[in-house]
């Protein structure tokens, strides 16, 4: 093994793959892009839907309700509903949004209410869909607040106090760090973001360097050289690790940048353009794209990536060298990138902890444990677990690597 | 100076079984002359070369190139090398001065070698022109004169062209002949694989004629004539194959 070569493959690829538009895209330009993206793009966009929605005063119609003109009097009057006539198909003009929810008022609701029985009354909406789940909650609101009015004159009428039917209040209050409420809801994000990035940073010039060297002629070349294999192995693997860690790097400084500047630039966006209310909402919204994470905590996460890079890298690198040509690596390793997804995804379920037996699992193992650092929590034991099982999983992967391209059969596949 | 023994190589196919692409060919080419394997398509030509070049490892049999064996110390023989194939394309996104500079420091060469080596290079194969263009935009002549550069950067002493003309049009192909005889002329070893029998009679001092993986026959041009009884070299070639076929 000489370092010479190694370094001279390495600078080779380096300066071939910075001409190569594709691999710019996903190494550099992509990675850059996904968090603005995700941010002011989907965040943005859905902060206003929701807004608008909420804005929205909804359509609703009476079944029944003849006989309770109070009630119905009481329902025309708030204004944040729209009462508008029954339509015949009521049911399929909410399945067809032409109404956002009809409220059924059961015969002699008013006198009933009076008498001291407890009718009930039917809320229809289109269940899932935003909008008229919003219009029903509204319509609950009315219900609840028209009950309460009614709970009130009952124990009035009798002479008894309020805290008859409401004993005692309670109110809910959270006392973690921001940091901490912002990693455990957003801790499993930022491993998932990392994961994918990584793998796709990687997996561009691990084909343009394996299969699309076989596929171009130059892969012939390079072997006549006085080179050792497993110098151009190492060579080539250090420039796809470069592509994966370039991946990562782009995305983490974006990430900042859009923290830094975008958290502002939208929270003052949405006060002065939608309103106090609306301003209310874009806030949270923007608080939750752009969480406080733990600084300590990100570092520690790079760090834990470091092998699973590598392992990326190596893997990557190994299955695109099998194939003949550009193509046929794709289609290699564009479904490996599902199985490279499912652990990061499972990572962000909620209740899935740590232990022993996860912390063996790649890939998994990096996504809970990120979850947990992010949020300021550090089980030393299961970081050093997971380090040196990630570390063994790298080292057998790159070692498969150079035991790949050292084998004819792959390397002159035809 | 090559020397093959009984070189040997078999490949395993799922469908078809042991391949024997290569079987027990030996040989002797010289410094200062050129050695000229002739073959149809399939007959071995290539894998025989890759065995002597060292980008694949005899399943049986030796051969020593400039002095080292091809398995014991393959990275040595490749220092000692150049190989110009059909097969052996460029960096598309690498200049020609960078393609060069690259395969000279994979060679081990310094910095100012380099730099004299290309400018040597560059005046006889008349290259000053395109030498700082990407090859992607490069003719096939341009291609072709930049792979023999690459070739040449470290002044090998044995020379493996496998069908370098394959595919070039007239002009190019005639430049390359002359670029081998240029290597012969320079006491170079030189072994030359083709198909194409006009070629063998211009530039070959020996030759040897392989069929199914195996050398059939071999010897100078008049050798060759006189075993097969016939003045034209594809008479020489069918009739010589011919008598191995009915074997």
């Amino acid at each position: 093994m000489s370092w010479h070569n190694i370094v001279t493959v390495y600078l080779k690829e380096l300066k071939d793959s910075l001409r190569d538009r594709r691999t710019l895209m996903s190494t550099i330009i992509i990675p850059t892009l996904v968090i603005p993206l995700l941010t002011f793009g989907i965040g943005k966009v859905m902060s206003v839907v929701m807004s608008r929605a909420r804005e929205e005063i909804p359509t609703v119609a009476i079944i029944g309700g003849a006989d309770s003109p109070g009630v119905v009097a009481e329902l025309r009057k708030t204004p944040k509903l729209k009462i508008v006539p029954l339509p015949a198909d009521w049911k399929l003009a909410i399945s067809e949004k032409r109404l956002r929810v009809a409220v059924e008022l059961p015969e002699r609701f008013e006198a009933g209410l009076k008498a001291g029985s407890a009718p009930e009354v039917q809320v229809y909406n289109y269940s899932g869909e935003l909008k008229s789940d919003f219009a029903a909650r509204a319509v609950e609101r009315f219900l609840t607040d028209l009950r309460e009015r009614t709970v009130a004159e009952r124990l009035a009428e009798r002479g008894l106090p309020k805290t008859m039917a409401v004993p005692f209040e309670f109110r809910r209050e959270n006392v973690a760090p921001p940091e901490k409420v912002g990693g455990n809801l957003f801790g499993g994000l930022v491993p998932y973001l990392i994961i994918i990035l990584c793998f796709s940073g990687a997996m561009y010039p691990a084909m343009d360097l394996t299969a699309g060297e076989k596929e171009r002629g130059t892969m012939e070349t390079l072997l006549c050289s006085p080179v050792a294999r497993v110098d151009i192995v190492l060579g080539k693997f250090l420039m796809v690790l470069t592509g994966s860690l370039s991946a990562m790097f782009f995305m983490l400084v974006s990430m900042g940048l859009t923290a830094a500047i975008g958290g502002t630039l939208m929270t003052s966006t949405g006060v002065t353009r939608i309103g106090a209310a609306a301003g209310t909402a874009t806030k949270a919204a923007a608080a939750s794209v752009l969480p406080t994470i733990d600084p300590l905590g990100l570092v520690g996460v790079l760090a834990m990536v470091l092998p699973v890079a590598v392992m990326f890298a190596a893997a990557a690198f190994t299955v695109a060298l099998f194939a003949k040509s550009y193509k046929e690596a794709q289609s290699y390793l564009a479904p490996l990138m599902i199985i490279v997804i499912m652990p990061a995804v499972i990572g962000m379920l909620p209740g899935i902890d740590l232990n022993a037996r996860l912390a063996l699992v790649p890939l998994l193992n990096l996504s809970l444990v990120c979850r947990e650092m992010l949020s300021g929590v550090w089980h030393w034991n299961y970081i050093a677990l997971i380090f040196g099982s990630s570390c063994l999983y790298a080292a057998v992967a790159l070692a498969l690597a150079v035991r790949m391209f050292k084998r004819e059969d792959v390397i002159f596949r035809a | 100076m090559i020397e093959a023994h009984h070189l040997t190589k078999t490949f395993k196919d799922k469908k078809r079984g042991e391949i024997h692409a290569v079987e027990g060919v030996s040989f002797r080419a010289e410094p200062g002359r050129i050695y000229g394997l002739l073959g149809a398509n399939g007959a071995g030509k290539t894998t025989t070369l890759r065995m002597l070049a060292t980008l694949l490892q005899p399943s049986k049999g030796s051969a020593t190139v400039a002095g080292f064996d091809v398995v014991r110390e393959p990275e040595r023989v490749r220092a000692n090398v150049g190989f110009l194939a059909a097969s052996t394309a460029l960096y598309a996104r690498l200049t020609a001065r960078e393609m060069i500079t690259y395969f000279g420091d994979l060679n081990g060469l310094s910095r100012p070698e380099i730099k004299e080596r290309i400018r040597r290079l560059s005046a006889d194969l008349d290259m000053d022109e395109f030498l700082d263009r990407r090859c992607d935009k490069f003719s096939t002549g341009m291609k072709q004169k930049t792979s023999i550069a690459r070739t040449l950067i470290h002044d090998p002493a044995v020379m493996i062209f496998d069908e370098p003309t394959l595919g070039l049009d007239v002009m190019t192909a005639r430049a390359i002949v002359k670029f081998v005889r240029e290597c012969r002329d320079r006491g170079k070893t030189v072994i030359y694989s083709t198909h194409v029998m006009s070629e063998v009679e211009k530039l070959c001092d020996r030759i040897g004629i392989i069929h199914d993986g195996r050398l059939c026959a071999e010897g100078t041009l008049a050798e060759l004539r006189a075993r097969a009884g016939e003045q034209d070299l594809e008479e020489v070639f069918v009739k010589i194959v011919g008598v191995e076929d009915a074997k």
